[in-house]
């Protein structure tokens, strides 16, 4: 219970010296502007992050997120703009290819046993190639409100918070009470620490791992729509740095690659970290190349520490 | 010690296995009473695991019949004999590690709240599974500190006492235990056999297989000796030396069917 607890007490920790850090170098940075456009920038990813966590959670990994979440928002622009659907119809549809592309790689995994790595590293190309035919490459503009409808704010105190990022707290609060107050949520556990162990203990291991990546399927549809809002269009091109980015917010977040460990809310902290480290060093005009370099060195950094602390 | 008049529980009767050009089980037999230990012992390759296996629905039979309590059963996969009141502790997959005490004992039969919480939001009632999975391990005599800390956090000796502690908890007749004390040194062995002594004394019928002769003799009522895919003999443990026992296994004599215990 007490290492339970540190796990997640150490990202914590690190998002709080981040904050303080980034406060001291700039004054900029602790304005409720400035941390309400944190959140903005996080929330695409951090509903990601989700469908990521319940994954990795399993001993697996959704290299495709990114790229069905593209797939998506695609879908959702062009039913809308194109065929001139109904544009809450447009969502549910882009939502169902999303799903669906997410059952695709859970039928993968459990009927034909593959390796997740392997299953959503070539979903992860199709999705794109498939974005791309079906969008002639095209970005799509002049969207119907609703499309963008989650990119509007409400003032608490004089800020602004998007519903968006809202919407992102609301899910993690969902995930939050399934992963850890329902049998669904504690066989997620269950299969990650031992599969054929939870397979003799009763549990349906195979509809368990499809409705997981069919959950990961979902948020990359939420995703998308949170996408569409925060740019106002739909664009082919999104999700690739998003792709990479879950897992990076994932394992900052303290879940283990190993699966079997970790919290989804770490996940939220994980990708606060990013969001806080892209911000902070913008305000202090450091280049987005170095943004990317401190990225990667606190992924190495986060999984070091996680190896470390399960040695000791 | 057990009854020895009480009605058989568990029984087989001509089990047979192949893999190919193996032959795993050559039709076998198997019994087991309601409330003793039986060890089933034998030499690499001489089918144990496939019997048991065959027992817990791991394997399926080419041919051969399985009775429980008096019925004809057939089973298709583990859940099958869970559900028909078998349970199994196998070796090196009992549990999951990260999860805790309680968590691993109702794993996979989890409670949920009562009235609409439960039912329509499916969350669990933690409390009730935690208090009744320190009642448990108190009954059986395992002293935990928490019963919410991490399984990996005991000893080995602990962890498989709570995993044979789960199988108690939910076998209606039998419980199948594979090599329980391999892993395990001297003094955690000896906690681990009283505790299976404690489940053969709460009425349950106990299938210990074990290479360990010392404990197969310290706890058997009976021992049934498997050879070549077949039983080679089933004897009263206090009824034959431990090496004579060996020598059966190893085929170096035959065991006289006088001096056996079959019912039938």
């Amino acid at each position: 219970m007490i290492v339970r607890r540190l796990a997640f007490a150490g990202p914590l920790v690190a998002l709080l010296l981040a904050c303080t850090f980034f406060a001291l170098q700039s004054p900029r940075f602790l304005t409720g502007a400035n941390l309400s456009l944190v959140l903005q920038q996080v929330m695409v990813v951090g509903v990601l992050a989700i469908g990521q966590t319940l994954v990795i959670l399993t001993g697996g990994i959704d290299l495709a997120c990114g790229m069905i979440m593209a797939l998506g928002s695609i879908t959702m622009s062009l039913l809308a703009v194109k065929h001139g659907w109904h544009p809450a119809v447009a969502i549910a549809g882009g939502m169902g290819v999303t799903t669906l592309a997410g059952m695709v790689n859970g039928l993968l995994v459990t009927r034909i046993k593959l390796p997740p790595f392997i299953v959503t590293l070539g979903t992860m190309n199709i999705a794109f190639a498939v974005t791309q035919l079906v969008s002639r490459a095209q970005t799509f503009t002049d969207l119907p409100p609703l499309l963008t409808w989650l990119g509007h704010s409400v003032r608490v105190a004089n800020t602004p918070i998007a519903y968006g990022a809202l919407a992102m707290l609301l899910l993690y609060g969902f995930a939050f009470v399934l992963l850890r107050e329902t049998a669904a949520g504690r066989h997620v556990y269950a299969v990650g620490n031992n599969l054929e162990s939870a397979r003799l203990a009763g549990i349906n291991t195979n509809r368990l791992l499809l409705s997981v990546y069919m959950l990961s399927g979902l948020c990359a549809g939420v995703a998308a729509l949170l996408s569409i809002a925060r740019t106002g269009v739909g664009d082919p091109q999104s999700g690739q740095t998003e792709n990479l980015d879950t897992v990076t917010a994932v394992v900052l977040g303290g879940t283990s690659l190993f699966g079997g460990r970790g919290l989804v809310v770490g996940s939220l902290v994980g990708a606060l970290i990013v969001g806080v480290f892209r911000n902070g060093l913008t305000l202090m005009g450091v280049s987005s190349v170095y943004q990317i370099l401190v990225t990667g060195v606190l992924v190495i950094l986060a999984v070091a520490t996680d190896q470390w602390s399960r040695k000791s | 010690m057990s009854d020895p008049t009480a009605p058989l529980v568990l029984e087989a009767r001509g089990l047979a296995k192949c893999y190919g050009h193996v032959t795993a089980l050559d039709g076998t037999d198997f019994e087991v009473r309601g409330g003793e230990i039986m060890a089933v012992i034998g030499d690499n390759g001489a089918g144990k695991s496939s019997l048991i296996k065959a027992l817990s629905g791991a394997v399926i039979p080419d041919s051969g019949e399985i009775w429980l309590d008096g019925a004809r059963v057939e089973f298709s996969g583990p859940i099958d004999a869970r559900r028909a009141g078998i349970e199994t502790v196998y070796q090196d997959l009992a549990l999951a590690p990260a999860m805790s005490i309680a968590e691993n004992l109702f794993l996979g039969r989890e409670h949920r709240r009562p009235g609409i919480a439960g039912s329509l939001l499916r969350l669990l009632d933690r409390q009730r599974m935690e208090r009744e999975a320190a009642e448990h391990l108190q009954q059986l005599g395992i002293g935990i500190r928490s019963i919410t800390q991490a399984v990996e956090t005991l000893s080995g000796g602990q962890r498989q006492g709570i995993a044979v502690a789960r199988s108690a908890a939910f076998a209606r007749h039998v419980v199948i235990l594979d090599e329980p004390t391999a892993a395990l040194g001297v003094k955690e062995s000896g906690t681990v056999l009283d505790l299976i002594t404690r489940v053969r004394d709460r009425g349950l019928s106990v299938i210990l297989i074990s290479h360990n002769m010392p404990h197969v003799f310290a706890l058997a009522d009976r021992i049934h000796i498997q050879r070549l895919g077949r039983r080679a003999a089933l004897v009263n443990s206090r009824d034959i030396a431990m090496a004579d026992a060996v020598a059966v296994m190893t085929g170096a004599v035959e065991w006289p069917a006088t001096l056996q215990t079959n019912a039938v």
